[in-house]
């Protein structure tokens, strides 16, 4: 037995000659809410595929909780949105939904899944009428049939307007509140950023980051943005004083580690009156993805 | 079992949703009717009842008409799934690859079979009532039901066959139409040129009739034929199906469908969604 509910290990995937995954190693936990960054073409799908058992592995291995992947076991226990979604636009949302309450074998009450995701008045239009953030949510229906252990979302954001973001992560933090284990793959940075425990970073198939944000902050040691208003024509004596860059006439950019943040601080402070205005930016999530997407660092 | 029949209803409330159940029956019917009174003259002649006649003409519009129908419905059955993103969604779900083609395959081949006995059934109806029907030509009539339905299976399962083989639905109803051209017609084609060619020789005599049965289409085409005098002596197509033991047709008819429903459950294996 396990404590983790799904468990990557060594995983790799070669199509042809290029390697799309390459020893990637990955857990998480019942409960544990991970979001999965990287470009297009980083494997994240591909990755997700490789857990759901559709796509086959070269090396390593997958576990859904005790099970392999593609098994009966693994497959009644796995929720999955795939990317931008859809149906058959002949079938009503009630239909559909239907059809996978009876795959999973289980007794679902589709109409109080279909009003939770907000598609309660249009359950028995056809899908075929619907905008793309209505499938988006009947997709997510179908992820919360039959309490999932694992649940696998693929750009669940996509298509929803910033109204159904908040209410998508409302749902997945009541998934996870219920011991599901999700891994949500996205391009949404900022939402990520408030809404998951924790943070894995493929970069060309390689895992090139695994923390919470504040322990990837600290590591990547990325620079704090002071932008400094100067009064008048003094900019460029506050820039030469204080070792930043004038971006135009009246503003200078300093860009400063965690440790010397503070230093700089007070000495433009200690500037006086020269100094209007001080706006402080601290590193994103969006900084600290490039610095692990883009410059390689470990 | 209740997966299997999860996929096979919803498939079917498809194609009524989406009218295709009452399109195909109509065409059927309409095709039927029309061939049944165009082709109500030769009846005294001949020496048959109108329904002998009728059946003759239909076997020959089965030929082309079921294995089209069979086409329009399946060329989409896998393709259009991966195409809409849904069949990656579908197969994480506890239901075989084998149960779904299976599901999607047993409501289709229902929508078939009700459009085939409908448009057959009332066209031999009619026929029976204005020029006279016996026994033999109600089995003939049977016949022609139960074997444009054996048809309609065959192309079916090739239908998922290039279905799985094809990136997109429009490829896959590309595939569907060049199968179709080739089973249909061109393989008939080939096989007169060298029956032309030929002569008379061991070519006519001994090898073509088994290629020509070989081919399922054919195979329709010799069964109903060869078995009812009266649809031999009113289509006037005696000649190289008499040479062949009567159980060549049918056996070839019988073993397509699982044939081509095998190799459309290999492709179906092979689709990484």
């Amino acid at each position: 037995m396990t404590d983790s509910a799904l468990t990557i290990e060594h995983v790799r995937k070669d199509r042809g000659k290029t390697t799309v995954l390459d020893d990637v190693s990955l857990r998480v936990a019942p409960g544990e809410r991970v979001a999965l960054l990287g470009h297009n073409g980083a494997g994240k799908s591909t990755l997700i595929k490789t857990i759901l058992g559709l796509t086959p592995l070269t090396d390593g291995q997958i576990r859904i909780g005790d099970a392999k992947p593609g098994s009966a076991v693994a497959r009644r226990t796995t929720a999955y949105l795939p990317e931008a979604v859809s149906f058959h636009p002949a079938l009503t949302g009630r239909e559909q939904l239907q059809l996978f309450a009876r795959l999973d074998g289980q007794k679902a009450d589709i109409t109080g899944l279909l009003d939770r995701v907000g598609l309660g008045d249009a359950m028995d239009r056809r899908i075929g009428a619907y905008s793309k953030g209505m499938r988006q949510r009947l997709g997510l229906a179908q992820v919360l049939l039959g309490n999932p252990k694992v649940a696998l979302l693929d750009e669940p954001t996509s298509g929803l307007d910033p109204i159904s973001r908040q209410d998508l992560y409302a749902i997945i933090d009541e998934l996870a509140a219920n011991g599901t284990a999700v891994l949500i793959a996205s391009h949404a940075l900022t939402e990520v950023e408030a809404q998951t425990d924790r943070i894995a970073i493929l970069r060309k198939g390689i895992k090139v980051a695994d923390d919470t944000l504040e322990n990837l902050s600290a590591q990547a040691g990325l620079p704090t943005k002071l932008r400094i208003r100067a009064s008048g024509d003094h900019a460029d004596e506050v820039a030469e004083a204080t070792g930043g860059t004038r971006i135009n006439c009246a503003s200078v950019e300093i860009l400063c580690t965690p440790d010397r943040k503070m230093e700089a601080l007070r000495r433009v402070a200690a500037m006086g009156e020269v100094i209007t205005d001080i706006e402080m930016t601290p590193p994103r999530l969006e900084d600290l993805y490039r610095h692990y997407a883009k410059e390689g660092a470990q | 079992m209740t997966r299997f029949l999860a996929i096979a209803s919803t498939e079917m409330l498809i194609l009524r949703r989406n009218r295709w159940l009452l399109m195909a029956t109509v065409i059927m019917l309409l095709f039927a009717l029309a061939l049944t009174f165009a082709g109500s003259a030769p009846t005294g002649s001949v020496g048959v009842d109108m329904l002998t006649v009728s059946v003759t003409s239909m076997t020959t519009l089965s030929v082309y008409l079921a294995p089209l129908l069979a086409l329009m419905i399946s060329f989409d059955a896998i393709a259009g799934e991966a195409e809409r993103g849904s069949l990656s969604l579908l197969l994480s779900y506890p239901a075989g690859r084998g149960e779904i083609l299976l599901g999607k395959f047993a409501a289709h081949l229902a929508a078939l079979a009700f459009a085939m006995t409908v448009g057959f059934g009332a066209a031999g109806a009619i026929a029976a009532w204005f020029g006279g029907a016996g026994a033999e030509s109600l089995t003939a009539l049977a016949r022609l039901i139960g074997t444009s339905i054996l048809l309609g299976a065959v192309f079916l399962a090739l239908g998922y066959l290039v279905s799985a083989l094809s990136r997109s639905a429009t490829a896959a109803a590309g595939l569907s139409a060049g199968l179709w051209l080739v089973f249909v017609v061109l393989y008939d084609l080939g096989l007169l040129g060298a029956v032309v060619m030929d002569g008379s020789g061991t070519f006519t005599r001994s090898i073509f009739p088994w290629l020509m049965v070989a081919n399922p289409a054919d195979a329709f085409r010799v069964w109903n034929i060869s078995a009812s005098d009266g649809v031999a002596m009113a289509s006037g197509m005696v000649g190289a199906a008499q040479t062949l033991p009567a159980w060549a047709a049918p056996l070839s008819l019988a073993l397509w469908p699982l044939l081509a429903f095998a190799l459309a459950r290999a492709a179906f294996k092979r689709v990484e969604p």
